[in-house]
C-alpha cells in the first residue's frame, strides 16, 4: 500500500517535470516571430545567432516563460499555506482579498515613483506589495476572530477585494496617461514586459520562501489535524502562525508586484496536486504544488499569448476559465464527502 | 520528589481571563485514572484545556513530574502528555495509519520521515487499539467510533506519561466505550500511564476511575474515590436530579415512578419482578412489590419504580406482621400479579399468600 503511494507521487512528479519540460520549448517555440528549433538551440546553449531573433529569445520569451513558472509556484504555494492556515481548501489570496490589497498599493507606488522618476526597482514593488498583502491579512485576520464560519470570511475577503479594486481604479483614473498605458495592462494581470532582472528578483525572494515553507512542511502536517492537536504535538502555534501568514503574504506580494493579480491559480492547482498524489502531505505537496503552479501558469500564458494572437488576453481571463470550474467542482465534492 | 505526578495548585480556570471556576486543587498518582463528572456546560473541558495548555490558566499552577507546566516548552511537554480531544477534525486525504503516525512528531527529525522505531511504535498503537485493519482507509471515511480509536493510537503512540481525554466515549456505541476504558485501564495499570479524561457516562466512570472529580459551580464540587462521591444525594445534587433515580450500586438510571393509588399487587422473588415493573411504570400504572428482602435484585428495583414494597428483614422466614400487610395489599388491589415467585424455606408463606390471592379471583400469571 505504502509503496503504491509513494509510486503514484513518482509518477506524478515525473509527469509534472515532463510537463514543464515540454511546456517551456513549447512557449520558446510559439510567438509572432517563427524560430526555427535548431536556431532556438543555437540561441540558447551557444548564445549566437541573427541579433533580432536573439534578443526575441533572450529578452522577451525566455524571462517571460521563467516568470510564469516562478510566479505561477508561488501563487499556489501562497494557496496551499493559506488553506492550511485557514483550514479550509477554498483559501487563496485572490479570493481572501490578499493580492488585490498588493495591487492597491503597488499601484499608488508605481504612480508616486514614476511622478519622481522614470523607473521603479523591482524591490520597491515587491515592498509596497508586501504592505498591501499585510493590509489585506490583516483586515481577513481581525475578521477571522468574528466571524467563524469559512463562508462569511471568504464574502469578508471578496469584498476587500472589491475595496482594494475601487481605489486601484479610482487612482488609476487620475493618474497621467502615460502610467495608466502601464497600469492597465497590469492590473489586469500578465506575464508580459519582464526583464532578467524582474526574473533575478522574484526568484531570489519566492526561492527563499519556498525553502522556508519546505522546512516548516512537518509543523504544517501537524497544524493540518487542526491547531490544538498541533500544540500538543509540541508545535508553538503562535509563532508558526505568524510565519504561515507571513510567507503566503510574501509569495503572493511578489506574484502581485511583477504580473498583477492573478486569480484561482491558489485554489485549484493544490486542489489538482493532492487529488494526483492522493495524499496531502506537504513533504510532497510543497514542491509538488510549486511545480504544478509552474506548468499551469506556463499553459495558461501559452494560451493568453496565442489563442488571438496578435491580440494579447489577461493571464486572469485564461487562469479564471481554467480554475473556476475546478474551484466549483471541488465545492461540489466536498459537500458530497461530508 | 512528591508523591503525586500531576498537580494543579489552586487553579483557576475560565475565557478572556474571567474565571469560570477556581480553586482547583487536584493531586494525581502516577497510573491513576482520574475522570471528571459533572452536568453539561459546567466546565470540564475547560479544565482540561487548561491543563493541556490550550487556554491559558487564570490563576495558579499546574506541576508535572515535579516541574511547574508553564516553564516547559510545547516541545518537551509532548513528549510527557499527549491530549485526544472533543474537536472534529478534518485531515484531507490522510489514511488512519497517517493520523496515527502523526503521534510520533516529537521524535521524528526536521522533515518528520518516520525512522524504524516510529514505523515500530505506530504499528504497536495500532494494535492496541485494534485498528491495523483500517490502517489503509481514509481518516474522513471511517466512522466516529473507528476515528476516536485512531486517535486514541495517536495520542498513545506519542510515548506519553499522561494521557487527557475529552468525552473520548462520546460518539461511540457500549462495545467501543468499553474497548476504549477497557485500553484506558490496561495502559494505567500494566504501564503506569496516568490517565485523565471527562465522561458524560456517570456510571462508566465509576466503574473505570480510580478518583473523581466533580465539576459543578465556582469550586470542585467534590474529589475523591468513586466511594466516597457515589452516593444518592451527591449524584442526585450534582445533576439537579428531580425526576427518576440514579442507582449507585449499579449505575442504572431509572425513570420517575408512575403516580397514584397502586390497584396492583406484584408478587416475584429472587429477580423475576423486574421486567414486570419496567412494563408497568411504562404503562405508567402504580403498583405494590412484595414479598421482597433488601439485597435482592427485585427489591433494588422496586425501591425506585413501586409505590410501595412490602420487605422482611434479611434471610428470616416472613414473619405474621408482614405476612398480614401483604394480605391487606391483596385485598386493596384489582388483581395480583405472578411475576414467577421461587419459593424457598425463608419465604414459604408466599405460598399461602398465592393461594389467598387465587381464592380472591385476582391472581393473574405472567406469560413468559
Amino acid at each position: 500500500m505504502k509503496g503504491k503511494g509513494n509510486a503514484r507521487i513518482a509518477a506524478v512528479f515525473l509527469l509534472l517535470i515532463a510537463a514543464f519540460g515540454f511546456l517551456v520549448i513549447l512557449n520558446i517555440n510559439t510567438g509572432n516571430v517563427k524560430i526555427p528549433v535548431a536556431e532556438i538551440l543555437r540561441i540558447i546553449f551557444l548564445k549566437e545567432g541573427n541579433q533580432m531573433e536573439y534578443n526575441i529569445i533572450w529578452k522577451i520569451r525566455l524571462p517571460r516563460i521563467l516568470m510564469a513558472a516562478i510566479l505561477g509556484g508561488a501563487l499556489s504555494l501562497s494557496g496551499f499555506l493559506l488553506q492550511t492556515f485557514f483550514e479550509n481548501p477554498i483559501a487563496g489570496p485572490f479570493v481572501l482579498g490578499i493580492s488585490s490589497g498588493a495591487k492597491m498599493t503597488v499601484a499608488l507606488a508605481m504612480i508616486y515613483f514614476l511622478k519622481q522618476s522614470a523607473s521603479v526597482s523591482s524591490y520597491t514593488l515587491i515592498l509596497a506589495a508586501f504592505a498591501g498583502a499585510m493590509l489585506s491579512t490583516g483586515f481577513i485576520l481581525l475578521l477571522s476572530r468574528k466571524i467563524r464560519h469559512m463562508a462569511g470570511l471568504l464574502v469578508g475577503g471578496i469584498m476587500i477585494g472589491y475595496i482594494c479594486s475601487a481605489v486601484t481604479d479610482f487612482v488609476v483614473t487620475f493618474a497621467d496617461d502615460a502610467d495608466i498605458v502601464n497600469l492597465h495592462g497590469w492590473s489586469q494581470g500578465s506575464f508580459s514586459g519582464m526583464s532578467f532582472g524582474n526574473v533575478r528578483a522574484a526568484a531570489f525572494i519566492i526561492g527563499i520562501a519556498l525553502l522556508v515553507s519546505f522546512l516548516l512542511s512537518k509543523p504544517i502536517g501537524a497544524y493540518q489535524m487542526g491547531e490544538a492537536y498541533a500544540q500538543s504535538m509540541g508545535v508553538n502555534v503562535r509563532r508558526f502562525r505568524v510565519v504561515l501568514i507571513l510567507l503566503s503574504s510574501v509569495l503572493s506580494a511578489t506574484v502581485t508586484a511583477f504580473a498583477g493579480p492573478i486569480s484561482f491559480v491558489g485554489i485549484a492547482v493544490p486542489f489538482l496536486v493532492k487529488r494526483g498524489f492522493k495524499t496531502a502531505r506537504p513533504l510532497f505537496v510543497i514542491p509538488g504544488t510549486f511545480l504544478g503552479g509552474a506548468v499551469f501558469c506556463m499553459f495558461c500564458d501559452l494560451i493568453a499569448r496565442m489563442a488571438f494572437a496578435p491580440l494579447e488576453m489577461s493571464i486572469s481571463a485564461v487562469t479564471s476559465l481554467l480554475g473556476a470550474p475546478v474551484v466549483i467542482y471541488m465545492m461540489v465534492r466536498q459537500r458530497r464527502e461530508r | 520528589m512528591s508523591e503525586y505526578y500531576f498537580q494543579t495548585e489552586k487553579m483557576a480556570v475560565g475565557y478572556d481571563g474571567r474565571a469560570l471556576i477556581r480553586n482547583i486543587c487536584l493531586s494525581i498518582k502516577k497510573g491513576e485514572i482520574v475522570v471528571l463528572i459533572g452536568p453539561n456546560g459546567s466546565g470540564k473541558s475547560t479544565i482540561l484545556k487548561s491543563i493541556t495548555r490550550q487556554l491559558r490558566m487564570i490563576e495558579g499552577r499546574a506541576v508535572l513530574d515535579a516541574e511547574d507546566m508553564k516553564e516547559l516548552s510545547y516541545r518537551e511537554l509532548s513528549k510527557k502528555m499527549a491530549v485526544v480531544l472533543t474537536e472534529r477534525i478534518h485531515p484531507e486525504l490522510m489514511t488512519c495509519r497517517e493520523v496515527v503516525a502523526m503521534g510520533r512528531y516529537p521524535y521524528t527529525g526536521r522533515l518528520g520521515v518516520l525512522g524504524r522505531e516510529d514505523e515500530r511504535q505506530v504499528q504497536s498503537a495500532m494494535e492496541a487499539v485494534h485498528i491495523l485493519d483500517i490502517g489503509e482507509k481514509e481518516f474522513l471515511a471511517v466512522s466516529d467510533g473507528q476515528r476516536q480509536r485512531v486517535l486514541l493510537a495517536r495520542a498513545i503512540c506519542q510515548e506519553p506519561e499522561i494521557i487527557v481525554l475529552d468525552e473520548p466515549t462520546s460518539f461511540l456505541d457500549i462495545r467501543h466505550k468499553l474497548e476504549l476504558l477497557d485500553i484506558l485501564r490496561r495502559m494505567a495499570k500494566e504501564k503506569q500511564m496516568t490517565i485523565l479524561l471527562s465522561l458524560h457516562e456517570i456510571d462508566l466512570a465509576q466503574k473505570c476511575a480510580d478518583r473523581i472529580v466533580c465539576v459543578k459551580g465556582e469550586e470542585i464540587a467534590g474529589y475523591g474515590t468513586p466511594e466516597e462521591i457515589f452516593t444518592e444525594e451527591r449524584i442526585r445534587e450534582l445533576y439537579d436530579l428531580e425526576e427518576g433515580y440514579y442507582d449507585t450500586t449499579f449505575g442504572s438510571l431509572e425513570l420517575r415512578k408512575p403516580e397514584g393509588k397502586p390497584e396492583i399487587l406484584v408478587l416475584s422473588s429472587g429477580g423475576t419482578g423486574v421486567m414486570t415493573y419496567r412494563r408497568l411504570q411504562k404503562e405508567n400504572r402504580p403498583f405494590i412489590a412484595g414479598i421482597l428482602y433488601p439485597g435482592e435484585v427485585d427489591y433494588q428495583t422496586a425501591k425506585y419504580l413501586a409505590a410501595r414494597v412490602i420487605e422482611e428483614k434479611p434471610f428470616e422466614a416472613i414473619s405474621d406482621e408482614v405476612y398480614e400487610k401483604a394480605v391487606r395489599a391483596v385485598d386493596e388491589s384489582r388483581y395480583v400479579l405472578d411475576a414467577g415467585v421461587r419459593i424457598g424455606r425463608w419465604n414459604s408463606r408466599m405460598k399461602d399468600l398465592l393461594e389467598y390471592a387465587e381464592k380472591s379471583g385476582k391472581l393473574r400469571k405472567i406469560d413468559k
